[in-house]
């Protein structure tokens, strides 16, 4: 008899009240904290699912970097939960608010229990083209992302150098061209700087490790990113290195490398393999792991300078 | 019943959770936590979909496994910009709220 | 359908157009300073060209023009596609981005003394962004990329509004963003049933292995209303008129003008394109009926409003109303269904232009007058005659006077509800326009009156110029031959089931 079924059930009733805590909790960094801990729970759902490369994603971007985002957020506003000048919910937009989302949740399990019984699914196209526009590579979840569906990811990469414009955009004039603020305390505890002495080369190296292997098994360009880019945090936060200033050359080299290379490479390949975003054939895996590796370069110097949030006032000392 | 359908409940749930809360609670930040919970449903869908979609000696699906890597990141900078604008709205005003008429004279004037 | 899968002649310019913008950015970002005026600017000459050789593109073959990235052909790989609709927007989205470019050419150079400035790089990336995602919006095949494309466009508009950094723009850009991303994540999860449920996103495919399920049903729904949110139609429109009122003139007209189209054009690739083999005929009178709320509801909230620029975007909220017109008077395969779809698009291109060109032209007034307030605009139209003849000009087309693109376009509505039967759509498309007047009304007569009105710096010939440009296509799209109307026909797809 199988544990795993009493498994899902346990996990799922599990991830569902930790869900629901975070919504109903009053405290603002309790919700986060447990925000934090439900995206952990929600990594072992994705591995019941058969999706390691999403848990790693989960684990790392969704519930790990955005909890790091919402903490320092949530520390920054303390005093904001008593003064937001919005009247509390009243009891009508309660009732309300639940049944409407009752119904759509009701509406979205009914519609997913209906799903075709026979699923359509393109893993039989991926498998075919493996060896072909697939370069061969052991994880089809790279390919798709590198390969066959290039551009998606091209234009995700820009669409976070956006939203790192749109952060720094949103400080003030006299500000721009400094270094943000955020992720500095005055005084970093000791024993904060020694987690960081210690764990950042390791981080640093696991990082590298978990891209690099990313072509034939779970990991890949985001979640190595991810990482480093916990780790560049982490140094940052514990005063090892300093927030770089928002225009040096450097760091926006670092943040467009990625898709600048990505677009270059694209547009080569209408010389190359006759339509733009293709790869030639035997040199298609040097070609993916060659931009994979500069997109981590983006991965790992956006995510910090998405949490580290506009530029300070004055420059920091 | 599979892993799949049990978890695309739990999906669903974890929406209907984030509505309500996106709907609610009035401070911008939680807003913003229950706007994540629902993308995290939503995500769970792909997945399921994805689960459901094994064949040709694949476990899963990889092209909406994919969708889902790339929608994380997608939505963790959304999550950073709106951070960036609540936070710049706090150190402008010291208090936050989403109602644009809460600094300027009423919008309408008198007509003479 | 034969074009399914091979990239035709011409193919490549899709993704020109998309690359061209992105480029754009990733320079601006690098190379940054005081440069990235010049670089956009400098870049609207070749954005205009490939949005223009698409179009003659796709008029020389009367065929939709066809790209498959990478030369992988969907289900597996992302396609795009330019149909007669794609190259019209195209053409108009480029031609009222390069006047927004130039008009705020000033305004947003980078500040002397200064090697870079805040204002200046964060303008031109960002107007190039909501260019790029506009055009993968335009001529994008794959539900997914045209998902990355609504949200691109979402972090390029959003910082448009805040460009001032005032506390109300910073509400106000806050309310859009959650408004749109919660629009977003609404599109994903239908995105995701339908994945599920047919095992592609390929516009194309889709419209081939789409049943009418449940699952389908409930993908529709809440796509659809995930894009009625981003396009701000009644009641999801509170968002529009703090965003698009406070933002800088420039930016309001590409708001207004253009941004809420693109949601819009992908609520038509939805149901015209994706889902005719479901029977539409309820979601039709929904969308209809939500429709002419929102030409009523904008319309007297704008008649109400003491700021030019608050009526103008209260405007814009009314406009859109008659764009869902085009779901109840294009449905099927009639022949009624022609004209309706010319209704709706001339609508959107009409509306387009004239939005624009009131922004601007309404941004000038604002420079040179120091303040929008309607009632103190006395004796403006002696002052400013060319900005004022501009309103007037651009009034006539809201309004749906002839002779312009929007009298073509409510003509057009009213010729398809009468044929189709429907004429109850034809009351709030009058309604509408008597509205309009009424609001053009009130921004004039002050403006017309005698009066003296003090002028704090003269206004730039070149923005007067701009704007009444604009506002001259909006009124040379009421001569249109019938060869436009032919042209947009191209690629549409006939529903199989209807009435002959």
């Amino acid at each position: 008899m199988s544990v795993l079924p009493f498994i899902d059930i346990g996990l799922s009733i599990l991830v569902v009240t930790v869900a629901a805590s975070t919504i109903f909790m009053q405290e603002l960094f309790a919700a986060v904290v447990s925000y934090v801990a439900y995206g952990l729970l929600l990594a072992f759902v994705w591995i019941r699912l058969y999706a390691p490369d999403v848990a790693l994603t989960e684990a790392a971007i969704g519930s790990g970097v955005t909890g790091v985002l919402l903490i320092t957020a949530g520390k920054r506003l303390v005093p904001l939960s008593r003064t937001t000048t919005e009247a509390e919910p009243t009891l009508t937009l309660r009732v309300f608010a639940g049944t409407f989302a009752a119904l759509v949740a009701c509406a979205l399990g009914a519609a997913i229990l209906v799903l075709p019984d026979e699923p359509p699914s393109l893993a039989p196209e991926a498998a075919v083209a493996a060896s072909g526009a697939g370069a061969g590579l052991g994880n089809p979840i790279t390919a798709v992302l590198i390969s066959y569906r290039s551009f998606d990811t091209m234009l995700e990469k820009i669409v976070l150098i956006l939203a790192v414009v749109a952060v720094w955009s949103i400080g003030t004039d006299g500000a721009w061209g400094n270094a943000p603020a955020q992720l500095r305390q005055a005084r970093p505890h000791p024993e904060m700087v020694f987690l960081a002495q210690v764990l950042v080369p390791i981080g640093t190296l696991i990082g590298i490790h978990i891209f690099w292997v990313g072509a034939d098994a779970p990991g890949g360009a985001f979640q190595g990113g991810a990482l480093l880019a916990a780790m560049w945090m982490m140094a940052m936060m514990a005063h090892l290195t300093e927030p770089p200033r928002i225009d040096v050359r450097w760091l926006r080299l670092a943040l467009v490398a990625g898709p600048a290379v990505f677009l270059i490479v694209g547009l080569a390949g209408v010389f190359m393999a006759g339509s733009f975003f293709a790869y030639p054939p035997s040199l298609a895996k040097p070609i993916i792991l060659f931009i994979e590796t500069f997109m981590v370069l983006s991965i790992a110097a956006a995510l910090p300078m998405l949490v580290a949030g506009p530029p300070n006032e004055r420059p920091v000392p | 019943m599979t892993t799949a359908a049990l978890a695309g409940l739990v999906g669903a749930a974890l929406v209907g959770f984030g509505l309500y809360g996106l709907i609610v609670q009035p401070h911008p930040l939680r807003k913003l936590l229950a706007f994540n919970l629902i993308g995290s449903g939503v995500f769970l869908v792909f997945g399921i979909v994805a689960r459901r979609g094994a064949a040709a000696g694949f476990p899963f699906d990889p092209v909406p496994q994919a969708m889902v890597i790339t929608g994380i990141v997608v939505a963790f900078a959304a999550s950073a910009v709106a951070v960036a604008l609540i936070w710049r709205l706090y150190s402008e005003t010291g208090h936050v709220t989403l109602d644009p008429d809460a600094w300027t004279e009423p919008s309408r004037e008198r007509e003479s | 359908m034969a074009d399914l899968a091979t990239t035709t002649p011409g193919g490549f310019l899709l993704i020109l157009a998309i690359l061209l913008p992105v480029t754009g950015i990733i320079l601006c970002f690098i190379v940054g300073g005081r440069h990235v005026d010049r670089i956009a600017l400098g870049l609207t000459p070749f954005g205009l060209a490939l949005a223009g050789a698409i179009a003659f593109r796709v008029g020389q073959s009367g065929k939709p023009v066809f790209y498959a990235i990478g030369g992988l052909p969907p289900p597996l790989g992302i396609a795009l596609r330019a149909d007669g609709i794609s190259a019209v927007m195209l053409v108009a989205a480029a031609v009222i981005l390069t006047a927004a470019a130039f008009y705020a050419r000033e305004k947003f150079a980078t500040l002397d003394g200064v090697r870079e400035s805040r204002g200046a790089i964060s303008f031109w990336i960002m107007l190039q962004a909501i260019w790029a995602a506009l055009n993968i919006i335009f001529v994008g095949a794959d539900l997914f990329n045209l998902y990355v494309a609504l949200e691109l466009l979402t972090f390029a508009a959003v910082p448009l509004v805040c460009m001032d950094g005032r506390p109300e723009t910073l509400a106000a850009a806050l309310r859009y963003l959650l408004f749109a991303l919660f629009g977003s994540i609404s599109y994903l999860l239908g995105v995701a049933l339908l994945y599920g449920a047919c095992g592609t996103l390929d516009i194309s495919l889709l419209a081939l292995r789409v049943r009418p399920t449940p699952a389908v049903w409930t993908a529709a729904s809440l796509m659809t209303g995930g894009l009625l949110a981003k396009t701000a139609l009644f009641p999801l429109h509170l968002w529009l008129p703090p965003a698009h009122a406070n933002a800088p003139a420039a930016a309001s007209a590409v708001l207004s003008g253009l941004v809420v189209k693109g949601s819009f054009f992908l609520t038509l690739r939805l149901w015209f394109f994706v889902l005719p083999a479901l029977s539409t005929e309820q979601v039709a009178a929904v969308l209809g009926g939500l429709g002419s709320a929102a030409i009523i509801v904008g319309g007297v909230l704008a008649l109400r409003q003491a700021r030019l620029k608050l009526l103008i975007a209260y405007s814009t909220v009314s406009q859109i109303g008659y764009l869902f017109l085009i779901f109840p008077l294009a449905a099927g395969a009639h022949a009624w269904s022609t004209i309706g779809w010319s209704a709706g698009l001339m609508q959107v291109l009409a509306h387009a232009f004239a939005k624009a060109a009131l922004f601007l032209a309404a941004g000038v007034l604002a420079e040179t007058v120091g303040h929008d307030q309607i009632v103190k605009f006395g004796g403006a139209a002696r002052a400013l005659p060319l900005t004022f003849l501009t309103i007037t000009l651009a009034g006539l087309s809201l309004t749906g006077l002839p002779p312009s693109g929007g009298f073509s376009a409510k003509w057009l509505m009213l010729q398809a509800s009468i044929a189709s039967g429907q004429w109850i759509w034809s009351l709030p498309a009058l309604g509408g326009g008597l509205l309009a007047a009424g609001y053009m009304y009130r921004i004039l007569t002050p403006a017309l009156s005698d009066g003296k009105i003090s002028i704090e710096r003269p206004p730039k010939r070149y923005q007067e110029v701009i704007a009444f440009v604009l506002t001259l296509i909006a009124l040379a799209l009421g001569f249109v031959p019938q060869s436009f109307f032919d042209f947009i026909e191209i690629g549409r797809p006939l529903a199989e089931t209807g009435l002959s």
